[in-house]
């Protein structure tokens, strides 16, 4: 029973951490064991931001060697953008296993993403322009202040709170997924996919990786997929609801676009609501509440249906 | 009831009351007795630790900085102190709001509430300004729930007795499990609305989503709109008389009756064709399994 969250407001850049926060801490209840971001930022021409982290809660175990191990992963990670040329503009560590980069002088995104992800224990949250993907362990307050997420300003954002049922509680295991190697889309999905395995062997026999059992990244694949072959993201959607099968809500962000699909049974919640400037969307109403305590109308999406809003 | 006073059923047990109405001689608890056999007696019942209270003692509550828990018991103790009608403001979308409430009580919520809104109710008349989330009045037994907006899914799940009516459009999976009672739905309703549908009416004055009624043992369901398909063994069946009776006095009373009259909706019961409704032994079933 996980909880999902996300806005957009049209044509204008808001307080979008804060708000998410509000939102996220609100659905709490619908899962405790990680909190995750993906929000988008103004993007600056030329520079991508890439948000990685070296260590998971396992690495934990090894004492005192885990600080070397993670100090020797961050240096072989300078290492490799050294090799390709890529000029780091800046690099803070909010916490001292999760990592942000702003990079520019890129040929190729993906093919350095790759190459930074052959290190051992290093993945990847997101690469892009715009999009800053953050999760880890505890609820949507302590993450957002961990990663000072509350001053962050953005047009959209999606957001999940995870109850862990099919994997572990961990960080690679947490939402959003980033669609990788695509800039800037992440996923945020409550529900379990049953042709889970079918799925991801037919994307792994066409070249994806994964780097979780959760059933959840497979939507991130999937949608990488379809819009690496230059399928619309409201296409992509529809089509999930034909070729997926489980019960699902997900919700899908871009660079400028905010997507949602319903699966055939309806099964698992949405609470929308739409207005001319913003709109916002979660598992229940009392996440939106967060931000409108004022009275509003709100609707839930029918079975199998797919909406796509534009920043 | 013909023949037997309200004295002398106060007199009987339990079981002889059951016998006496002319009902199953297992033994039944509660309301759902009088429900069936006679509407003048499920108004006068009350529970025995039912508070005594004045519909014309109003108080207001503001639910902002409470949890759902202190407004339930605020409610009750309102209630112990004679407060028959009890606003509840700035509901702010919180969960489980006026649940389990057993006696007469106006309840007015002005705003929206989350999920199991007014579930498990016997009696009360609640009136909901905003939306109420998924399974509102979840296994309601009597009384009138109205809600001026949307409702969520599985709206009314195994409702047993009552009136519950949503002036706007509905989720999915609309009175799944009904028992017994009457949903009105002013707008569209999701799919499999009325999935195993055991008794009662269901309204939709709007479209119906596919595999209505799918699976249903018995109930009626009326649609004014489209239906997208039937679900197994949904049947459509003849709108007789009684039914544009019924349904004219229904929908006038919530103030949803449509311009054009009754005349279009559609009737949807139970086909009865399923292997639950043969009349095979269950030693001759294995022979022809």
């Amino acid at each position: 029973m996980c909880g999902i969250a996300g806005l957009i407001h049209k044509g204008k850049s808001a307080n979008v951490g804060s708000e998410m926060t509000a939102m996220l801490q609100a659905l709490k209840h619908r899962g405790p064991d990680s909190t995750g971001y993906a929000v988008y930022g103004e993007p600056k021409e030329g520079e991508f931001i890439m948000r990685l982290k070296v260590a998971e809660a396992e690495d934990r175990a090894r004492g005192h060697s885990v600080h070397k191990l993670i100090a020797d992963r961050i240096a072989s990670v300078d290492e490799i953008l050294a090799e390709h040329d890529v000029t780091v503009k800046s690099k803070d560590a909010a916490t001292e296993y999760a990592l942000r980069y702003v990079l520019s002088d890129i040929d190729d995104t993906g093919k350095l993403a790759e190459r930074i992800e052959e290190t051992d224990g290093v993945e990847i949250l997101s690469f892009g322009n715009g999009l800053e993907l953050i999760k880890d362990l505890g609820d949507a307050t302590v993450v957002s202040n961990q990663y000072g997420l509350n001053e962050f300003k953005g047009t959209h954002g999606i957001g999940h709170t995870r109850m862990a049922t099919e994997s572990d509680v961990d960080i690679k295991s947490a939402h959003p997924y980033w669609a990788f190697p695509y800039n800037d889309v992440s996923v945020v999905h409550n529900g379990q996919i049953t042709n889970y395995w079918i799925m991801r062997r037919q994307m792994e026999r066409k070249g994806h990786r994964f780097m979780s059992n959760c059933d959840s990244e497979l939507l991130a694949v999937y949608t990488a997929h379809n819009l690496a072959n230059g399928v619309s993201l409201e296409d992509s959607l529809r089509q999930s609801i034909e070729e997926i099968d489980g019960v699902f809500t997900y919700l899908v962000a871009t660079k400028d676009q905010l997507g949602m699909a319903k699966d055939t049974m309806a099964a698992k919640p949405l609470v929308l609501y739409e207005s001319d400037d913003l709109i916002a969307m979660a598992s229940e109403e009392v996440a939106i509440r967060a931000i409108l305590p004022q009275e509003i109308d709100t609707t839930d999406p029918y079975d199998e249906e797919v909406r796509v809003w534009q920043a | 009831m013909a023949g037997v006073t309200d004295e002398e059923l106060k007199q009987m047990t339990q079981e002889e009351r059951v016998t006496a109405l002319g009902m199953r001689t297992e033994q039944l608890t509660g309301k759902s007795l009088y429900v069936e056999f006679d509407p003048d007696a499920e108004e006068r019942f009350t529970y025995p630790w039912a508070p005594d209270v004045d519909f014309n003692k109003r108080t207001e509550l503001d639910t902002d900085k409470m949890t759902t828990t202190e407004v339930n018991s605020r409610i009750r103790e309102l209630m112990r102190e004679g407060y028959g009608t009890i606003v509840l403001q700035n509901p702010r979308g919180k969960h489980s709001l006026g649940v389990g409430i057993l006696s007469k009580l106006n309840l007015i919520i002005e705003g929206s509430t989350g999920y199991f809104g007014v579930g498990l109710i016997d009696g009360p008349n609640v009136r909901i300004t905003g939306r109420v989330g998924w399974s509102c009045a979840e296994n309601m037994m009597a009384g009138t729930v109205v809600i001026e907006k949307n409702a969520g899914s599985t709206f009314g799940a195994a409702m047993r007795g009552g009136d519950l009516v949503c002036k706007g459009s509905v989720g999915s999976r609309t009175g799944i499990d009904q028992k017994g009672g009457t949903i009105i739905v002013g707008g569209d309703t999701g799919a499999l609305s009325g999935f195993m549908m055991q008794r009662g009416r269901m309204v939709v004055c709007g479209n119906a989503g596919k595999n209505l009624g799918d699976s249903m043992y018995d109930g009626t369901i009326y649609v004014g709109g489209e239906i997208r398909s039937l679900g197994v063994d949904a049947v459509t069946a003849e709108l007789t008389d009684l039914d544009k009776k019924w349904l004219k006095r229904k929908l006038t009373q919530y103030g949803l009756m449509p311009e054009k009259g009754v005349d279009h909706f559609t009737k949807v019961v139970a086909g009865k064709q399923l292997w639950n409704y043969d009349n095979l032994e269950p030693t001759e079933k294995k022979l022809i399994l």
